[in-house]
């Protein structure tokens, strides 16, 4: 191995990575649907309309951080909007109902997202059952509870506290949400950590390969059963938001984030099949689906519409992610 | 056929003494001896069912033992688990080779043993220290004359030789006292597979002892020094690579012949 | 609150076996009290609409004499479960079949079958298509209930230039289109006007109920109509509106009259909304189901259960009632 050749069968002359196709493929995307957009309708490029995205992808985004987490260790998360709803109605019934001193509910709801979470990773870690099965049943168990302790009827009359993050401030022309700064801050800390940090890394070889991961010690469960807990936390965040966007804790929230979750964190470029993506995607894949329901909406497009482009990306996103997949 | 090499009188670095493995019914390891000495290339051969990856189980900590003693320089030891014997400076290259084909060559070096930053940085956050990564992988690799350009290349980019190479260097990288080696060429074409023969030199020259298991006959006579043939749970020899002819090591692994008793060591 | 709209999803099927089987013998030991069995079969038994249709036909249950058994999908559009309702009841005898069915197409041959056996099958709030597969259809006039507030709301425009916005169910649902048709009717445009400045899908859910107002507002501010399929999307949409500091300037109608809906006509988000009866298409199944059990006459054909426009507001020409009375006959917790 004296002579650095080329390896068999590349014709690469490249000796660092470049961005693959499924990397750069989400910013394409996004760019190129808020360029279409912005040509057909003079009102989607307003700070105020952009904002209003924002707002309206950041309970999704900030659930498709713990999906991403999970996606990247090879697993999946099916119950995550459902144990979302659960934490929402925990958190403002016991605000309501019980009379908990705001904060207080807030981490309760927090709690009880995270105790689902603890559910899928001691399941998934110690019984040894595939997470695409574990997260169905406990999508129905979190899904009955939360009917059963709401009786089916949305929370209101919430405490301003409860509230706090669907509270504006300007930022130049547009009213900024104290959610949306929160989502985005979640987001460059999950950057943080899976770039840059030990925990993450491992996190990468684990989902990239289990087998190596095992034989150069590290310790699956200890890793799968953090990443499931704190998605579960991550859930619960999303519920305060989700109360504090729509100003209710709603009972029937949350049945869609499941699968839009999944939607966000293949159109990010991340695969299926772990080890392989970015957070960074995972936000641009949250936003391409936002922006393009506002945006034909603008242009009055039928909303049956967003649901088939959402298809066609998905798809593409994959074949892309399959193609940009080198094999030695 | 004398077995006794110049450096005869030298304490084997890794050494076992009538080792006895039964899986139920089965009897895998029968009283089984092994030595391997400081400087020299040992390969390990022996048929199906002969005992021998129960052997290297046994001496990587994959497996425990139920009779006989393992000594690391002259000193018992008993390993508990794979990252038991790694800690105690024995590494172990895999078949499947271990590596993370999405990350980069330094990554996979480093794997489950990353460099962290100095300070709060590393201790409190865990932050990697790439740039010191990056670099002590390119000596490493410089070191032992593997030619690829980049640390920051992703392992599924890389032949299969190279990948092997990234495996042997990580390995040789970390051991304190002996390197073990399964299968390296086996899945390897002609000239590739003579790059990670002349790879294992190498980590021999610069002192690391390699314990090499395969069944490629023409490899195992170029490389080693001696060859340990094991047969039916136990050693049948231990011979000098330039004593014997290849015709007879299989032949004593086979059992079509038996060995001289002086062959013993 | 009767437990049985409790069950978990995973003991359901056991529950529901149990109640098969404790049927059977009950229609069995009892052959010389002969108590007719009627079965119930909702879409799902945690949606307050559906809770109420069951407590109403409990109740039309225990006056006629009548043995009710009951048994829902697990969500909205699950065909499977109520299939195997269907099935189940049979077994456990029953007389007559009261069903909302979740795919108004997928349940017609499980009908075919039941009434190829001599039970009467009547659909509940929502027709099986066709709407002659099951032997009648008590309802709410659904194109009615969107006619009433069209007509409120152009009343209650006066006069004014139209901008309006119809927040949707979503593709195909027959319940959605026929409101969404009856709303315009009622308002006096046709499908396709340039009054109607923009259309979104909702799914009767709150919070896409508040995004797709959002964006129809950045679309055309000026919208000051706001039709909504049900109270949840119209509560979202009214969200947005504050946000936005229209929510004075902006009229919002909707349709279901469950008792959260009635209590935002009253606080004044919702200027008008169309209430139904669930109680009431459950109590007319029941009483139904008896008869044919014991004088063999079927009912047949669609009977109307009533739909009356709830609003403190009321325009002239057009009646409604108010929401002491809207609170007095809602469904849901008052």
């Amino acid at each position: 191995m004296s002579t650095p050749s080329a390896p068999a069968g590349h014709p690469r002359h490249f000796s660092d990575r470049l961005p693959s196709l499924a990397e750069v493929g989400p910013l394409i995307a996004l760019v190129l649907a808020c360029g279409f957009f912005i040509s057909q309708s003079s009102r989607f490029l307003s700070f105020q309309n952009l904002s209003l995205i924002l707002q309206q992808t950041m309970v999704v985004a900030v659930i498709a951080i713990g999906q991403t987490l999970i996606v990247l260790t090879g697993g999946i998360d099916l119950s995550c909007g459902m144990v979302m709803a659960f934490g929402s109605i925990i958190m403002t019934k016991f605000a309501v109902t019980l009379g908990l001193p705001p904060a207080l509910a807030i981490l309760c709801g927090i709690g009880a997202s995270t105790l689902f979470g603890v559910l899928n990773g001691v399941l998934i870690t110690r019984i040894k059952l595939p997470a695409f099965i574990v997260t169905l049943g406990t999508l129905n168990i979190a899904f009955a509870l939360t009917q059963i302790y709401s009786n089916a009827e949305s929370v209101s009359n919430l405490p301003d506290a409860i509230m706090f993050f669907g509270n504006t401030f300007k930022l130049g022309p547009a009213d900024v949400t104290y959610g949306t700064v929160l989502t985005l801050l979640m987001y460059l800390a999950t950057w943080f950590v899976l770039r840059d940090t030990v925990p993450g890394r491992h996190l990468y070889a684990l989902g990239n390969n289990a087998e190596a991961a095992r034989l150069m010690g590290l310790s699956s469960q200890k890793i799968l059963l953090t990443v499931y807990t704190l998605a579960g936390a991550i859930y619960g965040v999303a519920a305060l938001l989700s109360v504090s966007r729509t100003g209710v804790g709603d009972p029937q929230a949350g049945q869609t984030e499941n699968l839009d979750s999944i939607t966000a964190v293949v159109l990010g470029g991340t695969s299926l099949f772990g080890g392989r993506g970015s957070i960074s995607g995972t936000l641009l894949g949250a936003l391409i689906v936002g922006v393009f329901r506002n945006g034909l909406t603008l242009i009055g497009v039928s909303s049956v519409y967003q649901v088939l482009i959402t298809g066609m990306l998905v798809i593409l996103a994959v074949a892309a992610d399959k193609l940009s997949h080198r094999r030695g | 056929m004398s077995t006794t090499t110049s450096a005869s009188a030298a304490l084997p670095v890794l050494q076992a003494r009538g080792l006895v493995k039964r899986y139920g019914n089965v009897t895998a390891l029968d009283g089984c001896d092994f030595e391997v000495l400081p400087g020299e290339i040992l390969a390990v051969i022996g048929d199906n069912g002969a005992g021998k990856s129960s052997l290297i189980k046994a001496l990587s900590g994959a497996t425990v033992p139920d009779e006989g003693e393992i000594l690391l320089d002259g000193k018992p030891v008993k390993f508990r688990s794979p990252l038991d014997a790694r800690a105690q400076g024995i590494e172990t290259v895999y078949q499947e080779l271990a590596v993370a084909p999405a990350m980069s060559i330094a990554e996979n070096l480093f794997l489950a043993r990353e460099l962290v930053k100095p300070g709060w940085r590393g201790s409190i956050f865990k932050m990697i220290d790439k740039r010191r990564m990056l670099e002590e992988a390119t000596a490493h690799m410089k070191d032992l004359q593997i030619g690829i350009r980049s640390m920051r290349q992703a392992v599924e980019t890389l032949s299969g030789g190279q990948r092997q190479g990234v495996a042997v260097a990580r390995s040789a990288a970390f051991a304190r006292h002996v390197v073990i080696l399964d299968e390296p060429t086996a899945a390897l074409g002609v000239k590739e597979g003579n790059m990670v023969l002349e790879l294992i030199r190498r980590v021999r020259d610069r002192g690391l002892p390699v314990i090499l298991i395969s069944h490629n006959m023409p490899h195992v006579f170029e490389v080693a020094d001696r060859i340990h043939i094991q047969r039916l749970g136990r050693r049948a020899a231990l011979v000098n690579t330039k004593d014997v002819h290849m015709s007879e090591a299989v032949a004593i692994m086979t059992g079509a012949k038996e060995a001289d008793v002086k062959a013993i060591a | 609150m009767n437990l049985n709209s409790r069950r978990l999803p995973v003991a359901r099927k056991i529950v529901s076996m149990c109640v098969a089987a404790s049927a059977v013998w009950c229609a069995s030991a009892s052959q010389a009290a002969d108590q007719p069995v009627v079965g119930l079969i909702t879409k799902t038994d945690t949606n307050p609409f559906f809770v109420k249709m069951k407590q109403g036909a409990e109740a039309a249950a225990s006056k006629d004499g009548a043995k009710l058994i009951t048994a829902a999908g697990r969500f909205d559009g699950d065909n499977a479960s109520q299939v195997t309702a269907i099935e189940n009841m049979m077994t456990a005898g029953a007389k007559a079949i009261l069903i909302t069915p979740s795919d108004t197409k997928a349940i017609v041959p499980s009908i075919k079958k039941a009434r190829a056996a001599g039970v009467m099958v009547v659909a509940l709030d929502t027709p099986t298509d066709p709407q002659d597969a099951t032997d009648a259809l008590f309802a709410t006039d659904n194109f009615k209930a969107g006619v009433l507030i069209g007509k409120y709301a152009k009343a209650a425009l006066n006069g004014k230039p139209a901008k309006i916005a119809t927040l949707d169910l979503a593709p195909g649902v027959s319940v959605g289109v026929l409101r969404h048709n009856g709303f315009l009717e009622g308002f006096g445009v046709k499908q396709g006007d340039p009054s109607i400045v923009c259309s979104q899908d909702t799914r009767g859910d709150q919070a896409k109920g508040q995004t797709a107002m959002e964006n129809c507002l950045q679309k055309s501010p000026d919208i000051n109509v706001v039709y909504t399929i049900n109270e949840p999307a119209a509560a979202g949409a009214y969200r947005a509106l504050k946000a936005a500091g229209k929510d004075k300037s902006v009229m919002i109608v909707s349709i279901d009259g469950g008792c959260e809906g009635v209590r935002n006509v009253k606080a004044g988000s919702i200027a008008a909304t169309s209430q139904q009866y669930p109680l009431k298409m459950a109590a007319l199944g029941v009483t139904a189901g008896v008869d044919y059990a014991k004088t063999g006459k079927k009912v047949s054909g669609y009977q109307d259960t009533g739909v009356t426009l709830i609003t403190d507001k009321p325009m002239s020409g057009i009646d409604s009632k108010d929401t002491t009375f809207g609170l007095d006959n809602c469904w849901g917790n008052k």
